[in-house]
């Protein structure tokens, strides 16, 4: 991958000149780059990371769902995953090898309205034939990130 | 009348100098929220797997003794890595050994190495264990100054030029602790050349080689007809974060391995065993976990070195390690006096270059061994130090 978007993916908010002097190349041409990643949509946006395990009035559910689907003829899974993945309750959306086709995390404020989700409106799709759903109890680790408080820096504040 | 305790004590001991340096990093631990850039040790935790394999190892119940020269399993893995890396062939039974970190294979080399007096020649600024230990061994330091005006580079010339006794022995260390430098193959070769003429025994510490970022390293016992006249040593410290596993290792002639592991034996008995597993793992599995510190390193120093430069610290652009060795000639000030002040105005911690020897007047050590943020911090907080 392109050292610039190694580090964008780390640090969003590094501004290009500082990219620039990391991977000690020209300003101009690191703007220049970012922006046609950002034209070409392999930069989609840039966002915070929340720990939200933190926030105590956060009372998001989330669950993992298995979509058994039967796929079209010509455009085999994709026009059934586009009709599923539409859905802003959706947060994700993957084809998947092995057991079911489809796995869906679907976000709400409760229990109730992930479930009736499922049950009134991917369920009740035409070519669904089957969901398993899985709420999902804790999150340990997202995306890289361990989701826990800042731990101190261990070493001796100096040494040779 | 009070029994005067000095009387006691060793006189080799008593004359080592202490650590000048002693009550500014006194200064530095009390003191509370600092950015230290005054760090000697990765910033990363060890990977993982590295941990987890040393889990294992104590939950299956490797907790014995090993033997004196170290598992066979981790020799084994260490002379396939000297193999692969440097193309250079190291008998696991016999020619190497597993030390407790660097530091003892150094010190297992000069006790090994020399009789009273023997001369070693030490470039400086250099790290500050060498001239101790040679002189704990009996032996006669003597410093070779280096200079900015040449990346630190030991110069040839001052070399041929020694006056006095025959020297003996000359460590060599890059990339370098403190200055961050390292050689090329080319430079290396005409060094080798040097201490061929003057029949040297080296002592090559190579600890921050996998932290070099411009030419692949070259190690030195790789050089035409150098192995036999070189220790290789290197450890886990650096390049795998894995300092408090105190993990080393020598790799070089056979009569020298057998007289260092003599006193290893008597002294040490072995490395921890917990230890060598884990850098059995490292060597094994290791090598993306190292290749994305090394990356992060990289990137890191070229932020730093860059607006060093920008605030008027001039600082060369360094090969290795995790140092960067800016000069503060310009500020007026002498390298303890700037870092006091940097830490009682803006509490930003740097070491100065005179811990590393007389050299080392004029710069101080900053360690990018931190993340970004605290560096870009310190960037800024150095420049409103020398601006005022
Ligand atoms: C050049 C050099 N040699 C040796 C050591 C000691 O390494 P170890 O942890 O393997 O004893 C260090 C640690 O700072 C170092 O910088």
């Amino acid at each position: 991958m392109d050292p610039i978007l190694e580090i964008l993916e780390k640090d969003a908010r590094l501004k290009p000149e500082e990219i620039a002097k990391m991977v000690k190349r020209n300003v101009v041409e690191i703007k220049k780059l970012i922006q046609k990643y950002e034209k070409e949509r392999v930069i989609l946006r840039y966002k915070t990371v929340l720990n939200k395990e933190l926030l105590r009035n956060s009372s998001e559910v989330r669950a993992l769902i298995e979509v058994k689907v039967t796929p079209q003829r010509d455009v085999g899974f994709d026009a059934i995953a586009t009709r599923i993945y539409q859905f802003p309750e959706v947060r994700s959306c993957y084809l998947m090898s092995g057991g079911y086709d489809l796995l869906v995390t679907v976000e709400g404020k409760d229990l109730q309205s992930v479930a009736s989700f499922v049950s009134e409106k991917l369920s009740t799709l035409e070519n669904v034939h089957g969901t398993v759903t899985h709420f999902l109890l804790k999150k340990y680790k997202e995306d890289g990130d361990i989701l826990r408080s800042r731990e101190e820096d261990k070493r001796i504040a100096i040494s040779f | 009348m009070k029994n005067d305790l000095n009387q006691y004590l060793n006189k080799q001991v008593q004359a080592l100098p202490p650590s000048g340096i002693r009550a500014f990093f006194e200064l530095v631990i009390g003191m509370k929220d600092i950015i230290s850039l005054g760090v000697g040790e990765p910033d990363f935790d060890t990977p993982w797997a590295i941990r987890e394999s040393a889990i294992y190892s104590i939950e299956h119940g490797h907790t014995t003794y090993t033997s004196n020269k170290g598992l066979l399993q981790l020799r084994n893995e260490i002379a396939k890595y000297l193999r692969g890396k440097f193309k250079l062939d190291y008998d696991p039974e016999n020619e190497i050994l597993i030390t407790v970190g660097v530091s003892e294979a150094m010190d297992l080399a000069v006790r090994a190495l020399l009789n009273p007096r023997d001369t070693v020649l030490i470039p400086e600024p250099c790290y500050v264990s060498y001239s101790p230990i040679v002189s704990l061994a009996g032996g006669n330091p003597q410093y070779l100054s280096t200079r900015k005006e040449e990346k630190f580079k030991l110069r040839l010339q001052d070399l041929e030029k020694i006056k006095g006794a025959k020297p003996k022995v000359l460590i060599l260390n890059y990339p370098s602790n403190p200055t961050g430098t390292s050689y090329s193959k080319k430079e290396l070769e005409a060094i080798a050349k040097t201490i061929h003429k003057m029949n040297l025994f080296v002592i090559s510490d190579e600890i921050y080689s996998d932290l070099s970022y411009e030419t692949p390293h070259t190690a030195f016992a790789s050089l035409p007809q150098m192995k036999d006249r070189t220790l290789l040593v290197n450890g886990f410290s650096k390049g795998y974060a894995m300092t408090g596993w105190r993990i080393g290792y020598a790799a070089g002639p056979r009569p020298l391995l057998d007289a260092m592991t003599k006193i290893h034996q008597y002294t040490i008995m072995c490395a921890p065993i917990m230890g060598q597993w884990a850098a059995c793992e490292a060597l094994k599995n290791g090598e993306t976990a190292i290749s994305n510190m090394r990356k992060e390193y990289e990137r890191r120093r070229n932020f730093i070195v860059d607006g060093l430069n920008k605030i008027g610290l001039e600082c060369h652009h360094p090969e290795g390690a995790f140092y960067a060795f800016p000069s503060i000639q310009k500020t007026g000030m002498d390298s303890m006096n700037f870092a006091k002040k940097l830490l009682e105005k803006e509490k930003v911690a740097v070491v100065p270059g005179t811990a590393f020897g007389p050299s080392g007047e004029g710069f101080v050590r900053l360690s990018y061994a931190t993340g970004m943020d605290k560096i870009k911090e310190a960037l800024l907080r150095m420049r409103r130090f020398i601006k005022s």
